[in-house]
């Protein structure tokens, strides 16, 4: 078996919380003992990265993912060597370069070539090397005009060109990317993951941490998931990806149901006349006469959700209850976009049903099949009213439900569609997309 | 310590480059632009000759015309000064590059060394021509790369010492300043060393400081024009190599730190 281009055995990484305190002590300890850590008590530290392992093919690309703050970008300086693990081994072969902060170090005062210099040699470029790829680099940056002039006159965009420009011309054996393709326009980042395909190609290891899991699905070949520092799936990208964005939906079912409850006790507000439209106050009003107790949201096999793809079935599930026997009653619900703009609206009247009688407790449902949704998040309203429109109980913007999908179409409602091509137009299919289980 | 020179040796590329931007990034855009490098000088020289010849006149016979003697002290000083200020603090202002950059950091405090450096080897011409002019000069000047190296020893072992340590205790960048000031009065700079009475307390501690040797030295090669401190260089030298092997193993031991606590 070839050696991996990484390796990490065991890795921890444990920061100082406080930075200006005990600098004493950490310093008798970096002396003696060669850590900062050693005096230090587990409440003035802070652990990034616990018991990490894993390793990385030569000529494959690594992607890490995870949330915010759950060490990926610890993990990649680990990587780059610009920290060391408190704890365990990390071994990496051949020339590492990282595209940790593009342009890090350009002095504003000086030319466009001599930072290039500058930054390239920091990089490890020797001056032969610098002197072989000087040209490729101002080319590929496209500021072959503007590269004597100071970098101070450069817009942000020329900056982060340059930058680019100079760490992927390292020519490194092991390329660290860390969230940097989010800058630049359309072009220059087509241009860019071009040039790590390219790489790719040449059997170059990538290693890369991003938060785009459409990338990761295109081009990795391995997927790590932290999560608050641990590993928390490793493996094939659909499978790890799926995995994370489940996990992620699983967090926004938890947040969603909780701002669902919380909000069940608002007081009747004034009012508005249902189906207004301008701006969606989320409130409660209504004579109670009639009662919306309690609501439910269900899939298909009427399992409790918040998430839901698009084309899936989702249930909206009343439980009611009529104080006094009524015989004037309609129900309604309406779905709207996070901005208020209302998406559809219905009830047993438009619809024509003929109310004869309601009493006691009972359960109304309204199946909506084949939910037609981008990816959002969306509010309902449900209402019971008389005929003539006077709120018995109307519930504005009390439950939500998020949709997620992986593709990312624009809009508010997707039709159900089919594409299909003549014999001169050629395009490969999407990658095995599979919509997300939940 | 080995290690230190090794890591500045491969990245000597860079240490130059960097030199050369502070030179240039230094004065890009003042109007009198490079000749900072010789005006800063000169305007010192201007103000402790004002002091020294005028308010609190000098007149030790051995030492006139006291501006020239001035002068070959204060331009080797204001290096050895200058650079140490400025390492000092040259972690920190570069905090971005150490935690984003994988560079052995030790280039920094160097380049400030260096940068200072290339200050003082330009102004040199002046005093030399000075010193010509006023027929000073004499052939013991071509002997000055000697104190020159001392002097690079000494202050790269400081750099490197204070700036690491700067990182762990920011409150050096304020008391450095202060310490510098004293140093220089207990450096014989504006007075000779041989006006200090011998077995003094005071003569003592000017002993005892290695720039006292490496100023005298400048002295006398440029002033004076006959060397008797050879024992003071030597000294000042083994000063500069154990303040160097401390710099550098303190650094090496700090390494780890720096882009953690700038």
């Amino acid at each position: 078996m070839t050696k991996p281009a990484i390796a990490a055995e065991h890795v921890s990484k444990i920061y100082r919380r406080f930075a200006h305190r005990n600098q004493l002590r950490t310093l008798k300890s970096a002396l003696l003992t060669g850590s900062v850590l050693a005096d230090l008590k587990p409440e003035e530290t802070f652990t990034a990265l616990e018991d990490v392992s894993f390793e990385v093919r030569p000529g494959s690309t690594f992607a890490v993912i995870g949330e915010n703050g759950s060490g990926k970008s610890t993990l990649l300086k680990l990587v780059a060597g610009i920290t060391r693990p408190t704890r365990g081994r990390l071994g990496v072969a051949g020339r590492v370069s990282a595209l940790i902060e593009l342009g890090a170090g350009f002095h504003p005062e000086i030319s466009g070539r001599e930072n290039v210099a500058i930054n390239a040699m920091m990089l490890g470029l020797t001056r032969k090397e610098l002197e072989r790829q000087y040209d490729a680099i101002v080319d590929f940056a496209e500021l072959r005009d503007f590269i004597e002039a100071p970098v101070k006159t450069y817009s942000s965009g020329m900056y982060m060109r340059l930058g680019f420009a100079v760490a992927i011309h390292v020519d490194p054996d092991v390329l660290l990317i860390d969230e940097v393709l989010a800058v630049g326009d359309e072009a220059f980042t087509r241009k860019c993951l071009d040039k790590i395909a390219e790489f790719r190609r040449r059997g170059k290891t990538i290693l890369f941490v991003t938060h785009s899991l459409g990338l990761v699905d295109k081009m990795c070949d391995d997927v790590l998931w932290l999560s608050h520092g641990r590993t928390h799936g490793h493996g094939e990208p659909k499978r790890v990806v799926d995995e994370y964005l489940t996990y992620v939906a699983g967090g926004e079912e938890a947040l969603l149901r909780s701002r669902g409850a919380s909000q069940d006790t608002t007081s009747p507000g004034p009012a508005p006349s249902p189906g207004a439209t301008g701006s969606y106050q989320p409130g409660r009003w209504g004579s109670r006469e009639v009662e919306i107790r309690a609501v439910r949201l269900l899939d298909a096999r009427e399992r409790e959700r918040h998430v839901f793809v698009p084309g899936e079935t989702l249930q909206l599930v009343l439980s009611v209850a009529a104080q006094q026997p009524v015989e004037d009653f309609v129900f309604g619900i309406g779905l709207f976009a996070a901005d208020g703009t209302c998406i559809y609206g219905t009830n047993t009247d438009l619809e024509e049903f003929v109310p004869r009688r309601l009493s006691g407790e009972t359960e109304v449902r309204i199946a909506l099949e084949g939910l037609s949704l981008v990816e959002g998040t969306y509010f309902v309203d449900l209402a019971a009213h008389k005929r003539d429109g006077t709120p018995y109980d109307y519930l504005r913007g009390q439950h939500s439900f998020r949709v997620k999908s992986r593709v990312k179409d624009v809009g508010l409602y997707r039709p159900l569609h089919q594409w299909s091509f003549g014999g001169g137009a050629l395009l490969d299919a999407p990658a095995k997309r599979g919509e997300l289980e939940l | 310590m080995i290690s230190a020179i090794r890591a500045l040796v491969r990245y000597r590329a860079l240490v130059l480059s960097l030199v050369s931007r502070e030179l240039k990034a230094r004065y890009r855009g003042s109007m009198l632009g490079f000749l900072w490098s010789f005006v800063n000088p000169l305007l010192l020289l201007l103000t402790y000759t004002l002091v020294f010849t005028v308010i609190l006149p000098n007149k030790q016979p051995d030492i006139q015309p006291f501006f020239l003697f001035l002068f070959c002290g204060i331009l080797p000083w204001t290096w050895f000064q200058a650079s140490l200020a400025e390492s000092a603090g040259v972690l920190i202002s570069s905090a971005n590059l150490i935690k984003k950059v994988l560079f052995p950091a030790e280039v920094l405090p160097t380049v400030c060394v260096l940068a200072n450096l290339t200050h003082f080897l330009l102004g040199l011409p002046i005093l030399i021509a000075v010193l010509a002019f006023e027929r000073k000069l004499a052939w013991t000047a071509l002997l000055l790369p000697l104190p020159i190296l001392v002097q690079l020893v000494l202050t790269l072992g400081l750099a490197l010492f204070l700036s690491a340590l700067t990182v762990h205790f920011r409150d050096i960048q304020n008391i450095l300043g202060h310490v510098l000031q004293v140093w220089f009065f207990a450096t014989p700079v504006v007075y000779s060393y041989a006006q200090v009475a011998e077995a003094t307390p005071l003569r003592r501690l000017l002993r005892l400081n290695p720039m006292t040797h490496v100023i005298v030295m400048y002295q006398q090669m440029l002033f004076h024009g006959n060397i008797d401190h050879w024992r003071g260089l030597a000294l000042a030298l083994l000063v500069g190599v154990v303040a160097f092997a401390v710099g550098a193993f303190l650094f090496d031991r700090l390494r780890d730190t720096l882009a953690e606590e700038v």
